[in-house]
Protein backbone atom coordinates (compact mmCIF):
# COMPACT_ATOMS: atom_id res chain seq x y z
CA UNK A 1 0.00 0.00 0.00
CA UNK A 2 2.77 2.32 -0.73
CA UNK A 3 2.13 6.04 -1.98
CA UNK A 4 3.64 8.65 -4.64
CA UNK A 5 5.67 9.98 -1.88
CA UNK A 6 7.23 7.01 -0.68
CA UNK A 7 8.25 5.59 -4.42
CA UNK A 8 9.68 9.13 -4.98
CA UNK A 9 11.81 8.28 -2.07
CA UNK A 10 12.91 4.80 -3.79
CA UNK A 11 13.65 6.44 -7.15
CA UNK A 12 15.74 8.95 -5.82
CA UNK A 13 17.67 6.59 -3.15
CA UNK A 14 18.13 4.30 -6.57
CA UNK A 15 18.72 6.71 -8.98
CA UNK A 16 21.53 8.45 -6.52
CA UNK A 17 23.57 5.04 -6.24
CA UNK A 18 23.00 4.16 -10.00
CA UNK A 19 24.37 7.41 -10.47
CA UNK A 20 27.06 6.99 -8.21
CA UNK A 21 28.49 3.80 -9.80
CA UNK A 22 28.36 5.04 -13.29
CA UNK A 23 30.62 8.00 -12.19
CA UNK A 24 33.88 6.51 -11.98
CA UNK A 25 33.38 4.89 -15.79
CA UNK A 26 32.28 8.64 -16.35
CA UNK A 27 35.72 9.77 -15.28
CA UNK A 28 37.26 6.76 -16.56
CA UNK A 29 36.40 7.45 -20.34
CA UNK A 30 37.08 11.24 -19.90
CA UNK A 31 40.79 10.53 -18.37
CA UNK A 32 40.76 8.29 -21.72
CA UNK A 33 41.03 11.59 -23.32
CA UNK A 34 44.56 12.05 -22.53
CA UNK A 35 45.23 9.17 -25.30
CA UNK A 36 43.11 10.32 -28.25
CA UNK A 37 43.28 7.03 -30.22
CA UNK A 38 40.66 5.27 -27.11
CA UNK A 39 38.42 7.79 -27.08
CA UNK A 40 37.79 7.88 -30.45
CA UNK A 41 37.63 4.19 -29.99
CA UNK A 42 34.40 4.82 -26.99
CA UNK A 43 32.93 7.58 -28.68
CA UNK A 44 32.46 5.27 -32.11
CA UNK A 45 31.21 3.14 -29.38
CA UNK A 46 28.53 5.38 -28.16
CA UNK A 47 27.13 5.66 -31.50
CA UNK A 48 25.76 1.97 -31.36
CA UNK A 49 21.60 3.18 -30.92
CA UNK A 50 21.37 0.38 -28.48
CA UNK A 51 24.27 2.63 -26.58
CA UNK A 52 22.33 5.58 -27.38
CA UNK A 53 19.35 4.06 -25.62
CA UNK A 54 21.60 3.76 -22.45
CA UNK A 55 22.33 6.90 -22.56
CA UNK A 56 18.76 8.38 -22.86
CA UNK A 57 18.53 5.89 -19.34
CA UNK A 58 21.41 7.58 -17.38
CA UNK A 59 19.53 11.20 -19.13
CA UNK A 60 16.23 10.27 -17.54
CA UNK A 61 18.30 8.60 -13.65
CA UNK A 62 19.61 12.09 -14.19
CA UNK A 63 16.83 14.09 -14.81
CA UNK A 64 15.05 11.98 -11.98
CA UNK A 65 17.68 12.85 -9.14
CA UNK A 66 17.76 16.74 -10.21
CA UNK A 67 14.05 17.31 -10.42
CA UNK A 68 13.48 14.86 -7.00
CA UNK A 69 16.19 16.82 -5.29
CA UNK A 70 14.50 20.28 -6.23
CA UNK A 71 11.06 18.80 -5.02
CA UNK A 72 12.69 18.02 -1.41
CA UNK A 73 14.96 20.98 -1.00
CA UNK A 74 11.37 22.82 -1.83
CA UNK A 75 9.41 20.43 0.64
CA UNK A 76 12.64 21.09 3.57
CA UNK A 77 13.01 24.63 3.01
CA UNK A 78 9.63 25.89 1.41
CA UNK A 79 6.59 26.09 2.80
CA UNK A 80 4.68 23.19 3.42
CA UNK A 81 2.22 22.06 0.16
CA UNK A 82 -0.72 19.67 0.45
CA UNK A 83 0.08 19.28 -2.92
CA UNK A 84 3.06 16.39 -2.63
CA UNK A 85 1.48 14.48 -4.70
CA UNK A 86 1.71 16.58 -8.03
CA UNK A 87 4.75 17.96 -7.29
CA UNK A 88 6.17 14.40 -7.66
CA UNK A 89 4.34 13.84 -11.09
CA UNK A 90 5.52 17.06 -12.46
CA UNK A 91 9.47 15.98 -11.26
CA UNK A 92 8.75 12.55 -12.57
CA UNK A 93 7.23 14.25 -15.99
CA UNK A 94 10.33 16.40 -16.24
CA UNK A 95 12.98 13.92 -15.70
CA UNK A 96 10.90 11.80 -18.49
CA UNK A 97 10.28 14.61 -21.00
CA UNK A 98 14.50 14.97 -20.89
CA UNK A 99 15.11 11.17 -21.69
CA UNK A 100 12.34 11.43 -24.83
CA UNK A 101 14.31 15.17 -25.76
CA UNK A 102 17.60 13.40 -25.46
CA UNK A 103 16.25 10.40 -27.69
CA UNK A 104 14.83 12.58 -30.33
CA UNK A 105 18.02 14.98 -30.44
CA UNK A 106 20.00 11.63 -30.78
CA UNK A 107 18.25 10.11 -33.81
CA UNK A 108 17.40 13.18 -35.26
CA UNK B 1 -19.64 -21.21 15.87
CA UNK B 2 -23.31 -21.33 14.88
CA UNK B 3 -24.47 -21.32 18.26
CA UNK B 4 -22.84 -17.92 19.05
CA UNK B 5 -24.25 -16.59 15.95
CA UNK B 6 -27.96 -17.46 16.07
CA UNK B 7 -29.15 -15.81 18.34
CA UNK B 8 -29.12 -11.73 18.29
CA UNK B 9 -29.42 -11.33 21.70
CA UNK B 10 -26.35 -14.19 22.80
CA UNK B 11 -24.03 -11.83 21.20
CA UNK B 12 -25.41 -8.62 22.58
CA UNK B 13 -26.09 -6.61 19.43
CA UNK B 14 -29.51 -5.61 18.28
CA UNK B 15 -28.51 -4.97 14.67
CA UNK B 16 -28.90 -8.12 12.18
CA UNK B 17 -26.73 -10.27 11.13
CA UNK B 18 -25.61 -9.57 7.81
CA UNK B 19 -23.32 -12.40 6.59
CA UNK B 20 -20.09 -14.22 8.35
CA UNK B 21 -17.06 -12.63 8.29
CA UNK B 22 -13.54 -14.42 7.95
CA UNK B 23 -11.64 -12.96 10.85
CA UNK B 24 -7.84 -13.86 10.80
CA UNK B 25 -5.92 -12.81 14.79
CA UNK B 26 -2.78 -12.91 15.49
CA UNK B 27 -2.10 -14.98 18.27
CA UNK B 28 1.04 -15.45 20.07
CA UNK B 29 4.09 -13.31 20.62
CA UNK B 30 7.15 -12.14 17.87
CA UNK B 31 7.07 -16.05 17.23
CA UNK B 32 3.18 -16.45 17.05
CA UNK B 33 0.46 -17.72 14.26
CA UNK B 34 -2.34 -16.11 12.41
CA UNK B 35 -5.75 -18.02 13.99
CA UNK B 36 -8.73 -17.66 11.90
CA UNK B 37 -12.39 -16.92 13.29
CA UNK B 38 -15.47 -16.45 12.07
CA UNK B 39 -17.99 -13.84 13.59
CA UNK B 40 -21.01 -12.10 12.34
CA UNK B 41 -21.11 -9.55 10.42
CA UNK B 42 -23.49 -6.59 11.63
CA UNK B 43 -24.16 -3.16 10.11
CA UNK B 44 -22.06 -0.18 11.71
CA UNK B 45 -19.88 -3.04 13.46
CA UNK B 46 -15.96 -1.57 13.86
CA UNK B 47 -12.73 -3.53 13.85
CA UNK B 48 -13.14 -3.59 17.65
CA UNK B 49 -16.54 -5.02 18.08
CA UNK B 50 -14.61 -7.62 16.33
CA UNK B 51 -11.82 -8.17 18.45
CA UNK B 52 -14.18 -7.58 21.62
CA UNK B 53 -16.27 -10.96 19.53
CA UNK B 54 -13.81 -12.94 19.92
CA UNK B 55 -12.73 -12.57 22.95
CA UNK B 56 -16.31 -12.90 24.38
CA UNK B 57 -17.56 -15.56 22.52
CA UNK B 58 -14.87 -17.65 21.30
CA UNK B 59 -11.49 -17.37 22.87
CA UNK B 60 -11.22 -15.32 26.11
CA UNK B 61 -7.59 -15.94 26.22
CA UNK B 62 -7.34 -13.64 23.37
CA UNK B 63 -5.39 -10.14 24.79
CA UNK B 64 -5.85 -6.93 23.05
CA UNK B 65 -6.56 -2.97 25.08
CA UNK B 66 -9.25 -0.75 24.35
CA UNK B 67 -11.17 1.81 26.70
CA UNK B 68 -12.57 4.33 25.72
CA UNK B 69 -14.37 3.46 22.02
CA UNK B 70 -14.76 6.91 20.92
CA UNK B 71 -11.46 7.77 19.55
CA UNK B 72 -10.23 9.59 21.80
CA UNK B 73 -7.63 7.31 24.57
CA UNK B 74 -5.51 6.22 21.85
CA UNK B 75 -4.81 2.28 23.33
CA UNK B 76 -6.98 0.30 21.04
CA UNK B 77 -5.13 0.26 17.51
CA UNK B 78 -3.76 -2.67 16.20
CA UNK B 79 -3.05 -3.61 12.11
CA UNK B 80 -5.84 -4.08 10.04
CA UNK B 81 -5.28 -5.92 6.55
CA UNK B 82 -1.70 -4.29 6.90
CA UNK B 83 -2.78 -1.01 7.78
CA UNK B 84 -2.26 0.71 10.98
CA UNK B 85 -5.82 1.91 12.71
CA UNK B 86 -7.84 2.86 15.34
CA UNK B 87 -10.03 0.16 15.63
CA UNK B 88 -12.78 1.23 17.47
CA UNK B 89 -13.47 4.58 14.86
CA UNK B 90 -12.56 1.93 11.40
CA UNK B 91 -16.16 0.30 10.39
CA UNK B 92 -15.38 -3.62 9.03
CA UNK B 93 -16.93 -2.21 6.29
CA UNK B 94 -14.28 0.53 5.63
CA UNK B 95 -11.32 -2.28 6.13
CA UNK B 96 -12.74 -5.99 5.13
CA UNK B 97 -11.42 -6.58 1.67
CA UNK B 98 -13.79 -9.33 0.13
CA UNK B 99 -15.43 -10.62 3.66
CA UNK B 100 -11.96 -10.53 5.18
CA UNK B 101 -10.17 -9.21 7.83
CA UNK B 102 -6.69 -9.83 8.90
CA UNK B 103 -5.99 -8.02 12.45
CA UNK B 104 -2.53 -8.07 13.74
CA UNK B 105 -0.75 -6.17 16.39
CA UNK B 106 1.33 -2.45 15.68
CA UNK B 107 4.50 -2.75 13.52
CA UNK B 108 7.66 -1.53 15.20
CA UNK B 109 7.00 -2.38 18.38
CA UNK B 110 7.62 -5.78 20.50
CA UNK B 111 4.68 -7.94 20.72
CA UNK B 112 3.47 -8.88 24.12
CA UNK B 113 0.89 -11.21 23.54
CA UNK B 114 -2.25 -11.38 20.42
CA UNK B 115 -2.48 -7.72 19.92
CA UNK B 116 -0.71 -6.13 22.74
CA UNK B 117 2.53 -4.30 21.92
CA UNK B 118 4.93 -3.26 24.51
CA UNK B 119 4.37 0.71 24.06
CA UNK B 120 7.17 1.14 26.00
CA UNK B 121 10.05 2.41 23.13
CA UNK B 122 7.36 4.37 21.70
CA UNK B 123 7.05 6.40 25.00
CA UNK B 124 10.66 6.28 26.13
CA UNK B 125 11.61 8.45 22.84
CA UNK B 126 8.77 10.52 23.99
CA UNK B 127 10.47 11.56 27.23
CA UNK B 128 14.29 10.88 26.05
CA UNK B 129 13.00 14.41 23.39
CA UNK B 130 11.95 15.99 26.81
CA UNK B 131 8.52 16.56 24.35
CA UNK B 132 6.65 18.19 26.92
CA UNK B 133 5.98 21.70 27.58
CA UNK B 134 8.18 23.84 29.21
CA UNK B 135 6.79 27.30 31.23
CA UNK B 136 8.72 30.67 30.39
CA UNK B 137 9.70 31.94 33.06
CA UNK B 138 7.84 35.22 32.30
CA UNK B 139 4.55 35.44 30.46
CA UNK B 140 5.10 36.13 26.53
CA UNK B 141 5.35 40.14 25.97
CA UNK B 142 2.50 39.85 23.52
CA UNK B 143 -0.79 38.39 24.00
CA UNK B 144 -1.18 35.10 22.30
CA UNK B 145 -4.02 35.20 19.75
CA UNK B 146 -5.35 32.29 18.25
CA UNK B 147 -5.00 33.38 14.72
CA UNK B 148 -1.57 34.26 14.47
CA UNK B 149 1.00 31.88 12.21
CA UNK B 150 2.95 30.67 15.21
CA UNK B 151 -0.19 29.11 17.42
CA UNK B 152 -1.85 28.03 14.15
CA UNK B 153 0.92 26.22 13.29
CA UNK B 154 1.06 24.47 16.96
CA UNK B 155 -2.54 24.08 16.78
CA UNK B 156 -2.30 22.11 13.50
CA UNK B 157 -0.80 18.71 15.07
CA UNK B 158 -2.27 19.39 18.98
CA UNK B 159 -4.72 16.81 18.90
CA UNK B 160 -2.32 13.66 18.90
CA UNK B 161 -3.83 10.62 20.85
CA UNK B 162 -0.23 8.90 21.18
CA UNK B 163 -1.78 5.80 19.99
CA UNK B 164 1.22 4.79 17.68
CA UNK B 165 -0.51 4.24 14.37
CA UNK B 166 2.06 7.00 12.52
CA UNK B 167 4.67 5.17 14.52
CA UNK B 168 3.72 1.92 13.44
CA UNK B 169 3.44 2.82 9.81
CA UNK B 170 6.77 4.72 9.51
CA UNK B 171 9.47 3.17 7.49
CA UNK B 172 11.79 5.52 8.66
CA UNK B 173 11.04 3.79 12.04
CA UNK B 174 11.67 0.02 11.14
CA UNK B 175 14.63 1.04 9.13
CA UNK B 176 16.34 2.98 12.35
CA UNK B 177 16.21 2.31 16.05
CA UNK B 178 17.21 5.62 16.60
CA UNK B 179 14.62 7.47 15.00
CA UNK B 180 12.33 9.05 17.63
CA UNK B 181 9.51 8.53 15.19
CA UNK B 182 6.45 10.88 13.77
CA UNK B 183 4.39 11.72 16.91
CA UNK B 184 7.26 12.41 18.80
CA UNK B 185 8.91 15.07 16.18
CA UNK B 186 5.44 16.23 15.58
CA UNK B 187 4.91 17.60 19.40
CA UNK B 188 8.54 19.00 19.55
CA UNK B 189 6.83 21.03 16.21
CA UNK B 190 3.81 22.68 18.46
CA UNK B 191 6.38 23.28 21.32
CA UNK B 192 8.80 25.56 19.51
CA UNK B 193 5.60 27.11 17.67
CA UNK B 194 4.12 27.76 21.41
CA UNK B 195 5.31 31.45 22.40
CA UNK B 196 4.49 30.36 26.04
CA UNK B 197 7.29 27.80 25.81
CA UNK B 198 10.67 28.45 27.30
CA UNK B 199 13.00 26.36 25.82
CA UNK B 200 12.55 26.16 22.00
CA UNK B 201 15.87 26.26 21.34
CA UNK B 202 15.96 23.14 23.45
CA UNK B 203 13.27 21.44 22.02
CA UNK B 204 15.13 22.44 18.22
CA UNK B 205 18.28 20.76 19.62
CA UNK B 206 16.19 17.81 20.96
CA UNK B 207 14.76 17.57 17.18
CA UNK B 208 17.98 18.05 15.44
CA UNK B 209 19.75 14.66 15.60
CA UNK B 210 16.88 12.85 15.00
CA UNK B 211 14.10 14.98 12.30
CA UNK B 212 16.31 14.45 9.41
CA UNK B 213 16.25 10.76 9.43
CA UNK B 214 12.62 11.53 8.07
CA UNK B 215 12.23 10.66 4.61
CA UNK B 216 9.10 12.14 4.14
CA UNK B 217 7.11 9.15 2.71
CA UNK B 218 4.39 10.65 4.34
CA UNK B 219 3.16 7.29 5.85
CA UNK B 220 2.82 9.33 9.09
CA UNK B 221 0.25 11.62 7.28
CA UNK B 222 -1.97 9.02 6.17
CA UNK B 223 -2.54 6.78 8.74
CA UNK B 224 -2.99 9.41 11.34
CA UNK B 225 -6.59 8.74 12.78
CA UNK B 226 -7.00 12.16 13.67
CA UNK B 227 -5.60 13.90 10.32
CA UNK B 228 -2.71 15.38 11.89
CA UNK B 229 0.20 15.65 8.92
CA UNK B 230 3.65 14.73 10.71
CA UNK B 231 5.41 15.00 8.05
CA UNK B 232 4.60 18.72 7.41
CA UNK B 233 5.36 19.35 11.26
CA UNK B 234 9.40 17.28 10.57
CA UNK B 235 9.75 19.45 7.49
CA UNK B 236 8.86 22.51 9.64
CA UNK B 237 11.17 21.44 12.55
CA UNK B 238 13.87 20.27 9.59
CA UNK B 239 13.94 24.01 8.33
CA UNK B 240 14.39 25.38 11.41
CA UNK B 241 16.89 23.25 13.33
CA UNK B 242 18.72 24.15 9.99
CA UNK B 243 17.97 27.78 10.45
CA UNK B 244 19.51 27.36 14.24
CA UNK B 245 22.52 25.86 13.04
CA UNK B 246 23.13 28.46 10.42
CA UNK B 247 23.43 30.64 13.57
CA UNK B 248 25.89 28.64 15.18
CA UNK B 249 23.36 27.81 18.08
CA UNK B 250 22.89 24.52 17.74
CA UNK B 251 24.21 21.98 20.74
CA UNK B 252 23.41 19.04 19.46
CA UNK B 253 20.95 16.46 21.16
CA UNK B 254 19.65 16.93 24.94
CA UNK B 255 22.00 14.46 27.41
Amino acid sequence: MRRGPWWAFLLHRLSGVALAVFLPFHFLVLGLAVERAALDGVLDWTENPWVKLAEAGLVVLLALHLTGGLRLLLLEFGRWSDRQQSRIAVAGGLALLAGFGFLAAAFA
Amino acid sequence: MKRACHRLAETGYDEPVMAMLEVEIWRGGEDGAWRSYAVPHQANQTVLDVVTHVQRHIDPSLAYRFACRVGMCGSCAMTVNGRPRWTCRTHVSQAARKGRVRIGPLRNLPVIRDLAVDMAPFFEKWRDAEARFVPSKEPPEEPVRPDEPERRAADAGIECINCAVCYAACDSVAWNPDYPGPAVLNRLWTLVNDRRDGDRDGHLDAAGAGCHLCRSHQECADACPTGLNPTAAIAGLKREVFRRALSGGARGPRQ
